[in-house]
Order: structure tokens, then C-alpha cells, then sequence
């Protein structure tokens, strides 16, 4: 129905999305609903994520990493897993949001040592910075890491860390100095079997259930001193580069859900009725249906802009917000009404033999993290006026 | 207009003791396991409160539609599936209480009385009807002293706990909606069959079944009233629901929004409370601007349905249950959001309180249908 074939600069994209779009659809979509009941994470979609190379895509090339369009790639495999599967297509954006700060601020030889084994060793990572008491704010984190000869000793508690139960490589963001400010804040490389390290219980959520989110203890974890990614006081900017990649890949997975509850009630009617029919004789189905396809042809756009920006390492700031405050929505507010649709012309879709109501539960997340909307929007805000601010400068 | 008198005063003060003690700390539970809330039947059985509108003559207390709106809202506001159990309770007794005849009503609206726990329900809907539900298909067939139904219903509310459920069926499918006529089938009659109950993603704590009508015999005294007049019992009955739904909406919304706020005015983040925050602001200001319009619209529909105004009424509360079902799915959709990856955990009550929300806006009736009545109604197109 929907395609992003004008937003892939090169036949070798257009390569990737087939194959993507295949794998889905034979292989991750029957796999969807039971992970989602069972609260299940899937080890043999993992496996496939790793066959198809989708949790490297972010890497440097050699090891095994997509090249230059990575961010585009990074969207287009999340799309098209999401359309069937949320929670898998989450498993990728946060491989990628939990390598970023090794692949960006990691020196060569802790480069040299662990992409290899984390490619090769098929290693999941976690990102470990939201903490109980520090969302939104990343500046206000409790952790700890205090300097101890050539090494450092970790301290705190951390949640709602996606893979936090099953990933073998965590990159964590402490305090490395007192005050609480932007400059204070360092992010660590710690791997699994650390001691110190501990999982705490896995969260039950509303959505995107097929995903492991688990709390993540570190008591007095010893680390040596070139475990530390950046320089010291770097976190909180990494942490934000972080988000010019992440936010468009969430925006992407948004779309993806909202394709898929459009291809629900296309098919719920055509199952039914003479779609063309159908559709001109139903003005609420008709304008609910005219509705949803803008909001996702608009997502994409901004979505796709955010990427190629990236891509081209210019700023993306305010374009990946943009995508992932509209696409979150829009998903919000597609999955809501599919549900209506499906009701109205005498289906079920609350019943959770339908597929919408599992793709409601799942699109709430993506107006959630990476940065609510709320936040979203004061970014974009920001944004802006420093763009103003600047031009003004230069006349 | 609100003053509530001495009788609703001291009604909604026992309600809300009851919710507090015995509702509020069961509804999670409830909603984990989909189980039917038999503790609640229990407990509003004891305190009178499980068919407040059951006539005073055949031993009810016969609360005003208003108060019982009042005490649907109170429910909702901790649990919308026991909220939901005194709607399907009145949705049952409604039926024989405008429809039937005065033997009838002896029999079955008795049984209602003091602290019976005498369950209920409806079924109207079938299989590929939904909102169409004057396509139904189950037919009944007068053979000797006995009507023979056949068909299957789904979502039939409380269909595999009640004692007694209202089904309709045509008589005579000739004459189109004027020949659907209504009954009173009791568990237990052979050829009530009971299928399934449905797995649902919110209101778990409420029963909605799949049931086949088999050959079922149904003595031919349990037609509610002449044959053929099925079809406006169920339209006085579906909008007394809608109104019933829009007052469960506000109570859900207003429940959702109390968490909301008593979170953001607890949660620090950048140095301050997140109550302090424009966006946080603007959000809550939108909730309770929201929750206060579509409860003045309710509020307003129930003095309609009291004074006896049933076709204004039947409008209104296709508004009402419109905007409050819209305005509960946005209410409780912002409050996740408020309360942010915490909101999207199962150990707080917001998310349960969005996907409860969603149905709100499909049961009775979806909201499109709701402004297909409203834009009829108005425009005098039928």
C-alpha cells in the first residue's frame, strides 16, 4: 500500500527493504501475537535480526555495519518489522541507541576489542540512563563512578532499561562529579558478568510486551578506566547525538505500527465488502481512511528528512524530534480509530484476536520514550530559536 | 442544578466508602485474572446498590436515572468493569421494566429485590452484525406454547453468569426492524448454549459471551410484551446504555485524571515538580475542561430520561456518551503520558484505565454510529 521507494537514493536500499519486507512478513509477523500474550522474548527473532545483519547496522563497516546511509537503513528495517512486530522492531533501535556511545566514544583499541566480539559473539546491549527518579531529566542521575587508581567503581540503580535482562554489553551513564550539571556525567562500558552487576525484576507493560525491560543494580562494579566511552564529562552530549539517530528510528517504528493497523481495516473490509464500493458509501470510513493515509505519507516525510540529514552528518536535531513527536501521535491516534472501524463494520477489534488492539497498546510507547512529546516539543522549541538566533548573527 | 438532595447525599457517601474499601484495591486483580466480579456483586448486593433502579413495586429502591448516573460515575472512577456490572444489571432490567407485562415483571423483577444476587444481561449482538445489530439473523418460531429460537449471540453482557438474560430474535422477518420481538431466557433452559467468553483487552472484569440459541424453547409467556415490539424496547434500552456508558466514561476520566495529577505533583524533575510545567499544565487544564463538559451533558441527558422526554433524551445521550467516551480515551491517554514509562507499567492504574477507556467508546454503539444518530436526529433523516 504504502511506499518509501522515493526516500531510497540508491538500489541497494530498495535490496534491503525487499528482503527486510519478506523476512517480516513470512517469518517475524506469525511470531507477534503470542510474544505480546506470553510477555515472551523471542530468542529465535533475535537469531533471524542477527542473520539479516540488522543488529551491527549501525556499526562501522567492518563489522558488519550498513555504510553510509546507515540512519536511512536503520528506518527502513524498523518500518517494515514494526508493521507486523513492535517489540522486535525494537530490539534494533535499541542495539543501536546502546552501541552509539561505543561506537562514538569508545577509543580504537576498546573499539578493536569489543564490536568484533560483540558482532561476531552475537551480543545484545542496553542503554542504562533513565534511573526511578531521573526520566526526562538526564541530568539529575543518582549513579556514581568514582575513580580508584586506573579503575572506576560504579554505584546506583537504574530502570526501565529495554534488554536489560538479556543483553551481554551495557552502556551506562553515571555521575563523575559532584554538581548537577551537564558536564558531570559519563558514560561506561560494562559487560554483563561484571561483578556487581545484578538484573532486577522484568517490568510488565501495557505494550510492546515481546520486549525484555528489566532494572539494572550496579553494587560497587569495578571497571577499568578505558571502559570509559567519551571523555570524562562527555555523557550528557553523546547522550543527545544519541537521540538525533534514535528519535527517527522511534518515529519509524511508530509508522511502522500505524501501516500495519491500515492494512487491518483495508483488508477487515475487503474480507467483507466491494472495497471501492464500501468505502464511498461509508463517509466516516471514508474520511477516517483519507485521515490516516496523510498522517502516515506526513510521517514518513519527516521521518526519512531526519535520517538523510543524519546521514549526511548534518544536524538533524530538530527534524528527528519533529518526526518522532508527529509520527507518535499519528500512530496513537490511527490505532485508536482502527479499532472503532473494525467495531463498526462488525468485528472485533477489542477482542484480542485482532491485531489492533495489541498495535493500540504498542504505539503508546513510541509518545513515550526517547523523550515524551512533552519534551519533543521544548527540543524543537529550542531548536529553532537558536536557528533564529544565529541567522540574525550572520546578517 | 446539582444540589444533591439528603437521599443522593447520603447514597454517593456509602458508594464512595464502598469503592474505596472494597472496589479500588480488587480492580487490579480483577483485570490480571478477566475473572467476573463476584466479590462486587456481593458487596453492591449488600448495600442495595446492584439494581438502584429497580421499581419500589417489585421491591427496588428506584433511585432517579441522575443518581443511578452518580453512582455508575463513582464506580468507574476506581474500576470501570464493576461499573460496568451495574449497567448490564439495569440494561437487563430495563428491558422487562418498559416492555413487559405486569406477570412478567412479578416474575422476574422480584427477583431482583433487596440483597438478591439475581444476575442479568443483554444479548443483542451477533456475529458480522456489530453496530448493524438490526441485521440479526436469530429467528424465533412459535410452536405450541413455546417459542423455538435459533441463531447465536456474541458479546452478550454477563451471558455466562446471568440467571436470567434478555435476547431478541425476529418473529416475523418480513416486516423488518417491526418484526423483531424480545424474551426472557433463564440459564439452564435446554438449547442455551454457552460457547466462550470473550478475552478482551480492557473491562476484563466484565463478561461478554458467545452463546447459541440451539432449538431453544422459551415459554411463550416470557415474550416481552406483543410481538414485533422488540425492536423499540431495545432502542429505549440501547439509549438508557448510552447514557449509562457516557456517565462510566466521566467517572473512568476522572479517575484517570486524579492519578495524573497527584503524580505530577509528586514527580521531580529539572528541579521542580513536573506540575509546574506548561505542558503538564495544559494537558491537566484539558482534561478537567473535558471532563466537566461531558459530565454537564450527561447530567443533563439523565434529567431528560427522568422527566420522560425519551426522544430528546435519545439524542442526547448519543452526545453524551460521544464526548464522554472521546473525552475518557483522551483523558486516560494523557495521563500515561504524564506519568510517562511509569504510566506504561502494569503496577500503576493509568493503563488499565486507556485500554478500559477504549471500549467506552465502542460498546453501545461505536462513536461513528453515535454521530450517524446525533446528524440524523437533527436533520429529521431517518
Amino acid at each position: 500500500m504504502f511506499d518509501q521507494t522515493s526516500f531510497l537514493p540508491t538500489e541497494e536500499l530498495k535490496n534491503f527493504r525487499d528482503r527486510i519486507q519478506r523476512a517480516a512478513r513470512t517469518e517475524i509477523a506469525p511470531q507477534a501475537s503470542w510474544v505480546d500474550e506470553k510477555e515472551f522474548f523471542n530468542q529465535e527473532v533475535e537469531a533471524l535480526l542477527w542473520d539479516l545483519g540488522l543488529l551491527t547496522l549501525t556499526f562501522p563497516e567492518k563489522y558488519g555495519g550498513y555504510g553510509k546511509d546507515r540512519a536511512v537503513a536503520l528506518c527502513i528495517a524498523v518500518e517494515e518489522i514494526a508493521k507486523y512486530c513492535a517489540s522486535s522492531a525494537l530490539l534494533l533501535i535499541i542495539q543501536a541507541v546502546g552501541s552509539f556511545p561505543i561506537i562514538h566514544g569508545g577509543s580504537n583499541e576498546l573499539r578493536q576489542k569489543y564490536l568484533p566480539q560483540m558482532s561476531e559473539g552475537r551480543k545484545l546491549v542496553a542503554y542504562l540512563v533513565t534511573e526511578p527518579t531521573s526520566g526526562s531529566d538526564i541530568a539529575s542521575i543518582q549513579t556514581t563512578a568514582v575513580k580508584d587508581g586506573n579503575e572506576f567503581i560504579l554505584n546506583g540503580s537504574k530502570c526501565f532499561a529495554t534488554s536489560g535482562g538479556v543483553a551481554g554489553i551495557y552502556s551506562v551513564l553515571v555521575k563523575t562529579s559532584e554538581g548537577k550539571g551537564k558536564g558531570n556525567s559519563s558514560f561506561f562500558l560494562v559487560e554483563r558478568d561484571t561483578p556487581g552487576l545484578s538484573i532486577g525484576r522484568a517490568e510488565r507493560k501495557l505494550g510492546q510486551r515481546g520486549s525484555n525491560t528489566t532494572e539494572v543494580f550496579l553494587e560497587n562494579v569495578r571497571i577499568p578506566g578505558e571502559n570509559l566511552l567519551g571523555h570524562e564529562g562527555e555523557g550528557f552530549i553523546i547522550a543527545m547525538k544519541d537521540f538525533d539517530m534514535s528519535r527517527p528510528a522511534i518515529a519509524a517504528q511508530a509508522l511502522g505500527i500505524a501501516e500495519g493497523a491500515f492494512e487491518a481495516i483495508l483488508q477487515f473490509i475487503q474480507e467483507k465488502h466491494a472495497l471501492e464500493t464500501f468505502v464511498s458509501d461509508h463517509p466516516i470510513i471514508q474520511s477516517i481512511l483519507a485521515d490516516s493515509a496523510i498522517l502516515i505519507e506526513a510521517s514518513r516525510g519527516l521521518i526519512y528528512r531526519a535520517a538523510m540529514l543524519n546521514d549526511e552528518g548534518k544536524n538533524g536535531t530538530k527534524f528527528s524530534s519533529m518526526a518522532k513527536c508527529f509520527a507518535g501521535d499519528a500512530a496513537m491516534k490511527i490505532t485508536t480509530e482502527a479499532i472503532d472501524v473494525i467495531q463498526a463494520l462488525g468485528g472485533y477489534g477489542f477482542l484480542k484476536d485482532y491485531q489492533v488492539e495489541r498495535m493500540f497498546r504498542d504505539a503508546k510507547l513510541t509518545q513515550i520514550f526517547e523523550g515524551t512529546n512533552q519534551i519533543q516539543r521544548l527540543v524543537i522549541a529550542r531548536q529553532i530559536i537558536r536557528e533564529a538566533i544565529s541567522s540574525d548573527k550572520k546578517e | 442544578m446539582f444540589q444533591l438532595d439528603e437521599e443522593q447525599r447520603l447514597i454517593l457517601q456509602s458508594v464512595r466508602e464502598i469503592v474505596e474499601k472494597e472496589i479500588k484495591p480488587r480492580a487490579a486483580t480483577l483485570d490480571e485474572t478477566g475473572e467476573f466480579p463476584w466479590e462486587a456483586v456481593r458487596i453492591f448486593s449488600k448495600n442495595d446498590i446492584l439494581n438502584p433502579l429497580l421499581p419500589r413495586k417489585y421491591g427496588g429502591v428506584e433511585v432517579s436515572i441522575y443518581t443511578f448516573c452518580m453512582i455508575v460515575e463513582e464506580i468507574a472512577k476506581a474500576c470501570a468493569s464493576s461499573a460496568l456490572l451495574l449497567i448490564t444489571q439495569a440494561e437487563g432490567t430495563w428491558s422487562i421494566v418498559y416492555g413487559a407485562d405486569e406477570s412478567l415483571k412479578e416474575k422476574y423483577l422480584k427477583r431482583l429485590a433487596g440483597d438478591s444476587k439475581v444476575l442479568t444481561g443483554l444479548g443483542a449482538i451477533e456475529p458480522s452484525a456489530g453496530s448493524g445489530i438490526f441485521s440479526l439473523p436469530a429467528r424465533a418460531e412459535l410452536r405450541g406454547n413455546q417459542y423455538i429460537l435459533q441463531g447465536e449471540k456474541c458479546y452478550a453482557k454477563n451471558g455466562s453468569v446471568a440467571d436470567f438474560l434478555v435476547l431478541y430474535a425476529y418473529t416475523d422477518r418480513s416486516k423488518g426492524s417491526r418484526g423483531i420481538s424480545a424474551f426472557v431466557v433463564e440459564k439452564g433452559f435446554p438449547g442455551l448454549v454457552f460457547k466462550r467468553d470473550e478475552n478482551k483487552m480492557g473491562m476484563r472484569g466484565a463478561i461478554y459471551s458467545e452463546i447459541l440459541l440451539e432449538n431453544l424453547g422459551v415459554p411463550r409467556e416470557n415474550l416481552i410484551g406483543q410481538e414485533g415490539e422488540g425492536y423499540l424496547i431495545m432502542l429505549k434500552t440501547l439509549s438508557a446504555s448510552r447514557l449509562f456508558t457516557a456517565a462510566q466514561a466521566v467517572g473512568l476520566a476522572q479517575g484517570a485524571m486524579e492519578e495524573a495529577i497527584s503524580y505530577a505533583r509528586s514527580r521531580v524533575q529539572f528541579g521542580k515538580t513536573i506540575s509546574h510545567y506548561a505542558p503538564i499544565q495544559f494537558m491537566i487544564a484539558e482534561m478537567a475542561t473535558g471532563i466537566e463538559s461531558a459530565r454537564l451533558l450527561t447530567y443533563k441527558t439523565a434529567f431528560l430520561f427522568d422527566r420522560g422526554e425519551w426522544k430528546k433524551a435519545g439524542t442526547h445521550a448519543a452526545m453524551a456518551k460521544l464526548i464522554a467516551s472521546d473525552t475518557a480515551m483522551k483523558v486516560t491517554t494523557d495521563a500515561v503520558q504524564i506519568m510517562g514509562g511509569y504510566g506504561y507499567m502494569k503496577d500503576y492504574p493509568v493503563e488499565r484505565m486507556m485500554r478500559d477507556a477504549k471500549l467506552t467508546q465502542i460498546h453501545t454503539g461505536t462513536n461513528q454510529i453515535m454521530k450517524c444518530i446525533i446528524g440524523r436526529d437533527l436533520t429529521g433523516i431517518s
